[in-house]
């Protein structure tokens, strides 16, 4: 008798699996790569101002951009798409099988994984060819922006898998999900700078990880003066980790404890 | 040896009783039909005996293990047992062939893959996707990934729902293949016919409680039974119940001098026998 593969190996095959069914979705691909670099086409062409000495609006908002595109690709699809998983039958009948929890979210993390390296690669692309985005040079923001990419991202798929509970049906999913990513989009300094909104809003912002993920990514692509314009007058790269990595633990603890199968 | 062992159980929900003391016992390699009318349940049964739902009370094993069990050994035991569900409609941007494929992968000692996809009649549509396929064939599909882990038990809920005649015929050839390979299978269907065509015993289900286990044949008295013989006398279809139908067709013979005109003997059928059973204790909401 053979062994029962392990759940890594079937996670990494989920992966695959779950990659080559999002490859083949047509639409759902344009939508979630595409929106947001839309998006940076729309604003950087509308707002052209300097906002600081040596920074302009597009770049701020390429920061805030990418780090959206690690809510939407991660938590936003998540949230509406494993619903609809669960609505079909697709999870009780893997629920059936030997497959392992843990397989199934290592797969999904994978595919999260993937289509957020690309959307990131295509809004650098953009921002660079067409908005006049630098790259940073110096390897320590490179640091900086890799580790915000795992642990935003880690973040991100397990949150969206926890949140996966809360909409009662896979059609009513979208309805649930989007309003509180795009409420979170204003609230965090994505659209506005952040500096500018009303102090409420600017709190309740900071408890929730879009607004960490959009000022680490200012500190990796806005000159390092332009710290003093945040509202600490610094980055505050330590309460950074300790946000998100609070968040990823609520995010598993729920994921783990509380994932429904079944519809009922 | 049985393979499934129930005693006692019960579930409720809230101040529903779905399941109150039900005791079954399972024969490995046998094809068993749990009847029952929505609502008796049997749902309920089938998902605690498959790990879906947890009991109340009462004691189940099945292959020998319990299966509200979490943690490794659940794998291993999900690695033994096939399920197919009622319904399902996901993943329709794989193909057949990698769907099953990629199912055959979550299993220590699959079936081969190609195998399968001949044994359920998809081998012309193994490279269609799946949103591509009809109902029968989507239903085949599902029977596919119960089987690929190659399981000593099949669960089968409602399996040819919107099958046309044909594809029903060609699905109780696959089923009856897969007794003969000593799967021991747990059949749950709304068609008479299909338990009679397929199971070797079934169980009426009703109010939460087995009325009765049987052979289809004996279900109820059938077999017992008063049969009933019609036959046509000039312009006139008589028809008389006997207890002794043989007599009866002896006696009709030596009056016509020979071949009796339009002769049918029968015995009330399985459908009638159940309806019998489940008639008048039948609650639309239990």
């Amino acid at each position: 008798m053979n062994q029962i593969p392990s759940a890594l190996s079937l996670g990494i095959r989920r992966g695959g699996l779950e990659i080559r069914q999002f490859a083949r979705q047509r639409e759902s691909v344009v939508f979630t790569l595409l929106f947001p670099v839309i998006l940076l086409a729309i604003f950087g062409s509308v707002f052209k101002d300097t906002i600081a000495p040596g920074v302009t609006f597009s770049q701020y908002f390429l920061a805030g951009m990418i780090a959206s595109g690690l809510v939407n690709t991660g938590f936003q699809a998540l949230a509406i798409t494993i619903p609809l998983e669960r609505d079909f039958g697709a999870l009780k009948r893997l629920r059936g099988t030997p497959m392992p929890a843990s397989s199934y979210f290592i797969g999904k993390s994978i595919l999260i994984f993937v289509s957020m390296v690309i959307q990131i690669l295509l809004l650098l692309g953009f921002g660079i060819l067409f908005f006049g985005v630098s790259l940073p040079t110096d390897i320590s923001k490179w640091i900086t922006f890799t580790w915000l990419v795992l642990l935003g991202s880690a973040c991100s798929t397990a949150l969206g898998i926890a949140f996966s509970i809360v909409p009662k049906s896979g059609r009513g999913a979208s309805a649930v999900v989007s309003p509180i990513v795009i409420i979170l989009q204003f609230f965090s300094g994505v659209f506005f700078v952040f500096t500018q909104l009303p102090s409420w809003m600017q709190q309740v912002a900071a408890i929730f990880p879009l607004k960490w993920l959009t000022q680490g990514m200012r500190s990796v692509f806005l000159p390092d003066s332009f710290a003093s314009q945040e509202v600490t007058k610094g980055w505050e790269t330590g309460k950074t980790v300790v946000i998100l990595v609070v968040w990823l633990v609520i995010g598993i603890f729920f994921s783990v404890r509380k994932f429904k199968w079944d519809r009922d | 040896m049985s393979l499934i062992e129930v005693k006692g159980l019960k579930k409720s929900y809230g101040d529903v009783h779905a399941v109150r003391g039900v005791d079954l016992e399972i024969a490995q390699g046998e094809i068993f039909s749990l009847l029952g009318p929505n609502g008796a349940g049997k749902t309920t049964t089938v998902e605690i005996l498959e790990g879906f739902r947890t009991r109340d009370s009462g004691t189940v094993s099945v292959l020998g293990f319990d299966p509200q069990t979490r943690g490794h050994e659940s794998r291993e035991w999900r690695n033994r047992i096939g399920i197919v569900l009622q319904s399902s409609a996901d993943a329709g941007d794989l193909t057949v062939i990698e769907t099953i494929d990629h199912f055959s992968g979550y299993y220590s000692n699959p079936r081969n893959v190609d195998e399968v996809i001949h044994s359920v009649g998809l081998v012309e549509k193994e490279n269609a996707l799946i949103r591509n396929l009809s109902g029968g064939q989507r239903r085949r599909l599902d029977v596919a990934l119960g089987i690929i882990g190659n399981p000593e038990l099949l669960f089968l809920d409602e399996p040819t729902t919107g099958f046309d005649p044909e594809a029903r015929r060609s699905f109780w050839a696959l089923i009856q293949s897969l007794r003969s390979s000593g799967t021991t299978i747990l059949l749950t269907t709304h068609y008479l016919d299909e338990a009679e065509a397929l199971a070797d015993r079934v169980a009426v289900i009703n109010n939460g409680v087995i009325i009765e286990v049987s052979t289809p044949t004996e279900l109820g008295g059938r077999s017992t039974s008063q049969a009933t013989v019609s036959w046509r006398d000039g312009q006139i279809s008589k028809s008389e119940k006997s207890d002794n139908p043989t007599e009866l067709v002896a006696t009709l013979s030596s009056h016509f001098g020979g071949e009796v005109p339009e002769l049918v003997v029968s015995r009330p059928s399985l459908e009638d026998i159940y309806l019998e059973m489940i008639g008048g204790t039948h609650e639309s909401d239990s």
